[in-house]
């Protein structure tokens, strides 16, 4: 593999180097794909709602005991406030952010680990490939949520924010990794890259300077399904009774709002908050990551009939 | 297919097994603070006891269990254990065995997930594709929208806000639980009733979250394939749109699907542990979220390696069948 072209191609190398790229302003990008842009307007307005609301609500007021317990919703208490008298506005101030901070610890972490390897696997190939494939493999077919069920059992009691997203990284790098991998394995065999090989260009400047750049629409759609995955499976950790039991994040706010039966005493508002923020959140992730998707692999696009 | 290829996958298989019990073991081994302590110590607190004999029993437990041994000579009794599924006891439930509380559990979410993953498996597959038809009626992409919104959020939510409209404000459904609380489980016409109105709202929001992600895959599988050569053929002899639609068209988009189909029968018993808990529904998923409650760790350890085994097996059978599903790998 690789090989085929020795001494066939080299004269016309310069003459085919394509000098000006085929490019696509960012606001076309955009006008053409207006699920990115809803996704990122979505989000962003998440983004604005965590960094602006400390700044209009005393985010201590999402602590337990601050307020009346058990209030609907009302001027005082916008979002209501749970049975252990949190301010609901002032939780999902608090606890946005901070599982976002989960996916984005575990997203990048998961990007950047699976980054590696995939880039390793498909451009190295040979043993390193079936080692790296090999490992994927096998983890790929353990079920993610249930191993870190254990692995957050075991350090229970004073897990914090970063350790819980160290946890959910530690099993989110084989997608990312295998997906990288094969989309590696197209970009090698391409003519551009084998131009640069023939013209003497070293390995690293390859990678970054041809496999790289057309590669970070991709990198960039399964960031965005990393951390999607990654505030899942937290949420999920999270309603099951594994998260940080002191800090109010979206997902613990839903584990005590089934545990002090919220629904059956028809404390609606309770589970409001944390629902719609996830809901938008996932939404936002969703769209984003469907836009970006169409970009790094035009053939989704659908037909138009 | 080859022995070479059975056993390559088989071997893997074992491996995941074999990885998973391992971390099992070490996991809480690692974990500061030692169980049987704490649990004594709990104990006697609790019964106002005076603590003094609580060392002699320490290390006379530790007897018991086998934890006075080296180290590697407890990590092949454990693995023999696993073997037999022999998770110890239960610390909530003290006489019940861990595999007992599980293999109760098991039916439950089994039953389940079987029935809501192949109905969601056919609705979305066919709404999908018939979303990708170009012959097909034009309000049918208006449902695209909400199924692809309905598939980004994680189901739990749904099952709570329909636990929520459905049971807890219109009352139509029971609350919780898999059966009336009271009567006994039987094998009677009234008893399957019961379970039937249980489960409704579980499978229901099961369902819902699920169609819209096999729509999805079916969707962009139909696109492409609506866009094969032998499609345009097709329609220059005159087939029906029913023929090409089914035998052309579904037939061809279909092989992921059933890939992603038997994966997900796979995750059958972990599929839905967090709508069980939402509804309290007797199966695996209450199970887990009480033992982690009550730190019942080898309930949990218990759980998660059946959860393992499963999938693994599907995983394993999935690839095995490959072969006989694709004619275009079976050289």
């Amino acid at each position: 593999m690789g090989t085929i072209l020795v001494g066939q191609a080299a004269p016309a190398a310069d003459a085919a180097m394509p000098t000006v790229r085929r490019h696509i302003g960012i606001g076309t990008y955009l006008k053409r794909n207006p699920k990115l842009v809803a996704g990122l307007i979505l989000f962003g307005s998440l983004l604005v709602f965590s960094l602006l609301g400390p700044l209009f609500i005393d985010t201590e007021l999402a602590r337990p005991m601050s307020a009346m317990p058990s209030q609907p919703p009302s001027s005082t208490y916008p979002f209501g406030t749970d049975d252990q008298g949190r301010n609901l506005l002032a939780v999902a101030v608090v606890g946005l952010p901070l599982t976002l901070q989960v996916g984005l610890i575990a997203g990048l972490v998961a990007i950047v680990l699976g980054t590696v390897l995939g880039l390793t696997a498909g451009y190295v190939g040979g043993v390193t490939d079936m080692l790296i494939r090999g490992i994927c493999d096998i983890l790929l077919t353990v079920p993610g949520l249930v191993v870190l069920i254990t692995v957050a059992a075991s350090i229970q009691g004073a897990i914090s924010v970063q350790m819980m997203a160290l946890v959910v990284a530690s099993l989110a790098w084989m997608w990312p990794a295998r997906t990288i991998r094969s989309q590696v394995l197209t970009l090698r065999e391409r003519a551009y890259v084998q131009m640069a090989k023939l013209s003497g260009m070293k390995t690293p400047e390859i990678i970054f300077r041809e496999i790289m750049p057309n590669l970070l629409p991709f990198l960039a759609a399964s960031f965005v399904g990393s951390v999607a995955a990654a505030i899942l499976a937290s949420i999920g950790l999270e309603a099951l009774g594994l998260g940080p039991q002191n800090e109010p994040t979206l997902g613990m706010t839903i584990y005590w709002a089934i545990s002090f039966n919220a629904v059956i005493r028809g404390m609606w508002w309770w589970l409001t908050m944390p629902i719609v923020a996830i809901v938008i959140l996932f939404i936002s992730l969703f769209m984003i990551s469907a836009g970006l998707d169409e970009i790094a692999n035009p053939r989704l696009r659908k037909v138009s009939s | 297919m080859t022995w070479k290829l059975l056993g390559k996958r088989f071997g893997m298989f074992l491996i995941v097994i074999w990885g998973a019990a391992t971390l099992n073991f070490f996991l809480p081994r690692l974990a500061p603070g030692d169980p049987i302590r704490e649990r004594l110590f709990a104990l006697s607190t609790q019964g106002g006891l005076t603590q003094t004999g609580v060392e002699e029993m320490v290390a006379s437990y530790n007897a018991r269990f086998g934890l006075d041994l080296p180290l590697w000579q407890q990590y092949l009794n454990y693995l023999v254990d696993m073997l037999r599924f022999d998770f110890g006891y239960s610390l909530a439930m003290f006489p019940a065995q861990a595999s007992d509380l599980i293999f109760d559990a098991l039916p439950w979410t089994v039953g389940l997930l079987l029935v809501t993953t192949i109905i969601s498996f056919v609705l979305g597959t066919l709404l999908g594709a018939l979303i990708a038809w170009p012959r097909s009626p034009k309000w049918l992409e208006y449902l695209a929208a909400p199924m692809l919104t309905l598939a980004a959020i994680p189901y739990y939510l749904l099952a709570l806000v329909l636990l929520y409209v459905l049971a807890f404000s219109w009352k139509w459904f029971p609350l919780s639980g898999g059966y009336t609380t009271g009567t006994q489980p039987n094998v009677s016409l009234e008893f399957w009733w019961d379970v039937l109105k249980h489960s409704i709202l579980p499978a229901l929001s099961i369902i819902l979250a699920a169609v819209g992600s096999w729509a999805i895959g079916i969707r962009g599988m139909m696109i492409s394939t609506n866009g094969e050569d032998y499609m345009t053929f097709a329609e220059a002899r005159g087939l029906r749109g029913n023929t090409m639609f089914f035998r052309y068209g579904l037939r061809n988009a279909m092989l992921p699907q059933i890939t992603s189909l038997a994966l997900s029968l796979g995750h059958i018993v972990s599929g839905a542990l967090i709508v069980e808990v939402v509804f309290t529904y007797p199966g695996v998923g209450s199970l887990l979220y009480n033992a982690i409650k009550g730190a019942d760790y080898f309930v949990v350890y218990g759980v998660v390696f059946m959860v393992v085994l499963a999938l693994g097996f599907a995983t394993m059978l999935v690839d095995l069948a490959y072969p006989f599903l694709d004619p275009r790998i079976r050289s």
